[in-house]
């Protein structure tokens, strides 16, 4: 590096109790540079963002800021020395409106000039605000850009953004970029932190790599492909999932929806229409579509969690469930991972073996004269934690106590060992990092390799290919009709998402 | 018949005045994001210690400034418990009004019987003598003005000043306001102090002025109806107003239809105000924006920056 560096870090080391976040490490990122920080989940690198922010302090080391020690005491200052974040969990407040949140994390200033000034900021980066919509009604993506602009507003030096595209949209995803590729041409530094590789290969420029608390390497993420970085990431090989083996068309239907329509009672919900889908034993149907397309609904509508639907039937393996809650589908052998690790599929404030236990009573039975057999529910949970490497400091631990993928792989793992029939998934992998991910794509094989059938929900186009028999496309409330994997490509894909699918008579279907 | 109804409307006024203190300040608690059911308590530790300087002193005034002070006090044991050492609000919350209770009852045992000179009403020359209009613009105690200007005070606070907006955001969010750099449990310290501070007023207001003695529990569940009246105004400041003279309305009807005669039992009476705040929770809760809008997110949940 030429340039003399805008912020360098050395030796920075930070614990928590029970667990060493950071050990000994070193970064620099040069002025002008799109800079990726790369590794596993709890790899450290929030903790590490966060030292930069003045969120937290390290225990040990130098931060140097334009060549100079400097400790930042919080992220006030932090702002003031010119770095922004934008972060994972948006720091912002639901009640208020775009431009009072933004106000918030400024110095005083009128709030017509702040508007002027948000406004033009806003339209020079390509970033659409409405200043007086409050936040609890935006999008997430529009969030963000609330965050962005809020940062952009103090004429930051280096702005860090952490894991900003995972609850973005395609599109929402290409305008950042641009955002960010503006930015780097105006000599200011973005720290980027990303589990998406293909993303980092394509817009940053340089990678730091992190595992276990420690950098372990430096590289030029261009001359690296997304397997050798997620290998750097992991520090051993990632296995290539094989593709599955074909299914026998006569085997049987374990999911048949037929018709279906819902009426979402969300507050931004997706009515659902006419829905016609089918599983058979053996086989993955993948459901693509971007998010807030009517995913939630139809998770909530198969898991039994929203009421019963306006029209049409749901069967579970030959029952028809319409009526049935989510613990009778349960019973007829019908397992469910939804979106949302932390309050939907597990309960943060309980331990594990409490979370196995709130799923699995109904296919395992751990009561025992009436009363509950926690002994067995403990065994059965650390069942899962060995089989799914979920790294836990025990069983006891609490289920907020572990990273996403960990707990994304206790979940999966949860229900896996239940041995079902149907296996009813949504987003398995979203947030999770690679050698994570690879392992929970595995053990959905293997799953359907013993004759299970499962129907997965997933925004990540890769993973939809990967692992699905056949693939269809939810939009707008709607379902295209199911494709077997060699007849359609990620082009058709990208084009069925943007679309209502109005049922046509199946003669049409043949030549779509 | 005209005197009877500007009387009834002075008491009425002076009912609601001890609720608008006690429930201004606990608005600007709850906003904050904690929630402190202990203003009962502190209203008997105000009206204790108020009545009691009072007493020795022989100046009412200063005793309104120990109430206040007492209040604040008691506030901050509460804040510490909640804030600093992260102790459940609610029960902590009850704590205190069960401790303010006892030690109210301790402090004025002595003074059971006794009577001090009460704060007076004003007296503007001409203004307070015009007929009707006179003593019900101008025939109050200075404290009834006092509590509108607080209330007024707080109204414009919350919704034009920039340390208001932070308030709410750090009611509203916790974790964002600590993020972009907010001291969350400083700002929280202040706000309890000032729901302690009112609730003290509020104490003092009924032993200073309202009946000028001392009895023991005589806040009479004030601090409750206080307490509902900021779920009933949904934490907006311009409601409180129209609540407390509501709700001090019903106090005064209660004693009113006792003096009468009147078929209604005392308690159906005053089991009005909670029944009144039960329905505006239900209405307001079918309005889930209006909830997102006014209802502090964070309250009642304990914070702790990491470092």
């Amino acid at each position: 590096m030429t340039e003399q560096g805008l912020l360098s870090l050395t030796g920075i080391c930070k614990s928590f109790p029970g667990c060493l976040a950071n050990d000994n490490i070193d970064l620099d990122v040069a002025a002008g540079e799109i800079h990726a920080l790369l590794g596993e989940n709890g790899a450290g690198k929030s903790t590490l963002v966060k030292i930069i922010y003045g969120v937290l302090r390290p225990d040990r080391g130098d931060v140097r800021w334009q060549g100079e020690v400097t400790r930042i005491e919080n992220p006030a200052q932090a702002r003031t020395l010119g770095i922004g974040m934008v972060f994972q969990h948006f720091s912002l407040f639901e009640a208020m409106t775009t431009l009072e949140n933004i106000a918030l994390a400024l110095p005083p200033e009128d709030p017509e000039a702040l508007r002027v000034r948000l406004q033009e900021t806003a339209s020079a980066y390509g970033l659409a605000l409405q200043p007086d919509r409050h936040v609890y009604d935006l999008s997430m993506g529009e969030r963000q850009r609330i965050e962005i602009v809020r940062c952009l507003l103090q004429d930051p030096q280096l702005l860090i953004l952490d894991e900003p595209t995972s609850v973005l949209t395609p599109q929402e995803t290409e305008i950042l970029f641009e955002t960010l590729h503006t930015l780097a041409q105006e000599d200011r530094a973005i720290l980027y932190i990303s589990h998406k590789l293909e993303e980092v290969r394509s817009l940053c420029d340089r990678a730091t790599i992190l595992r276990g608390g420690r950098r372990v390497d430096d590289c030029l993420p261009a001359q690296e492909t997304a397997r050798s970085l997620a290998e750097k990431m992991i520090g051993k090989k990632v296995q290539q999932v094989s593709r599955l083996s074909p299914i026998d068309s006569g085997s049987s239907v374990h999911l048949a929806v037929s018709g279906l329509n819902i009426h979402s009672d969300l507050a931004h919900g997706i009515d659902l229409t006419d829905i016609s889908l089918e599983v058979r034993a053996g086989e993955v149907l993948g459901i693509a579509g971007i998010a807030g397309n009517g995913q939630i609904e139809l998770m909530g509508a198969l898991s039994g969690e929203t009421g019963s639907p306006l029209a049409g039937s749901i069967s579970i393996l030959g029952t028809n469930a319409n009526q049935l809650n989510p613990t009778v589908r349960r019973s007829l052998g019908a397992v469910f991972v939804p979106e949302e690790r932390i309050g939907h599929a597990a309960v943060a404030d309980m331990t594990l073996v409490d979370n196995s236990y709130l799923t699995g009573d109904t296919r395992l039975n751990f009561s025992r004269r009436g009363l509950i057999d926690w002994p067995a529910v403990a065994r059965y949970t650390q069942n899962v934690v060995q089989n799914f490497d979920v790294r836990t400091t025990g069983v006891d631990a609490l289920a907020s106590s572990l990273s996403g993928g960990n707990l994304q792989k206790f979940i999966v793992g949860r229900e896996i060992l239940q041995e079902p029939s149907l296996l009813v998934v949504s987003q398995p992998t979203w947030g999770v990092d690679a050698g994570a991910a690879a392992a929970i794509h595995e053990e959905i094989q293997r799953l359907v390799s013993t004759g299970v059938a499962v129907l997965m929900i997933s925004q990540d186009l890769d993973e939809v290919f990967l692992l699905s028999h056949r693939i269809a496309v939810i939009s707008q409330g709607t379902l295209s009709t199911a494709k077997p994997i060699d007849e359609i490509t990620p082009e058709d894909i990208g084009l069925l998402m943007g679309v209502r699918h109005e049922a046509l008579p199946e003669a049409d279907h043949a030549t779509a | 018949m005209t005197e009877l109804i500007i009387a009834s409307m002075m008491t009425m006024m002076t009912a609601a005045t001890p609720l608008m203190f006690a429930a201004t300040g606990e608005l600007i608690c709850e906003r904050s994001g904690v929630l402190n059911l202990g203003v009962e308590g502190m209203m008997l530790i105000g009206a204790v210690f108020g009545f009691a300087t009072a007493a020795v002193t022989g100046n009412a005034s200063l005793g309104l400034l120990a109430a206040g002070a007492s209040g604040i006090l008691a506030s901050l044991i509460f804040a510490f418990l909640t804030l600093t050492m992260l102790s459940n609000q609610v029960a902590t919350g009850l704590a205190l009004t069960i401790f303010g209770t006892g030690l109210s009852a301790l402090v004025g045992f002595d003074y059971v019987g006794e009577t001090i000179d009460r704060i007076a009403a004003i007296h503007l020359p001409v203004l307070s003598d015009l007929p009707v209009v006179g003593p019900l613009l101008f025939g109050h105690d200075p404290l009834v003005y006092l509590s509108f200007i607080l209330l007024i005070g707080v109204a414009l606070f919350l919704n034009r000043s920039r340390w208001g907006m932070i308030l709410k955001a750090v009611g509203d969010s916790d974790v964002s306001a600590h993020a972009i750099g907010y001291p969350v449990v400083l700002i929280r310290y202040a706000a309890v102090a000032f729901g302690g501070l009112m609730a003290g007023l509020g104490g003092g207001y009924l032993s200073l002025v309202y009946t000028p003695l001392w009895a023991e529990n005589m806040t009479a569940g004030r601090g409750w109806i206080a307490l509902a009246l900021v779920v009933f105004a949904s934490w907006r400041p311009e409601r409180v107003l129209f609540g407390a003279i509501l709700f001090g309305g019903i106090t005064i009807l209660q004693l009113n239809a006792q003096a009468a005669g009147l078929g209604i039992p005392a308690a159906f009476m005053s089991m009005l105000p909670y029944i009144a705040t039960i329905v505006v929770l239900v209405l307001i809760s079918r309005d889930v924006v209006r909830i997102r809008l006014n209802a502090p997110a964070c309250l009642g949940r304990p914070f702790r920056a990491e470092r």
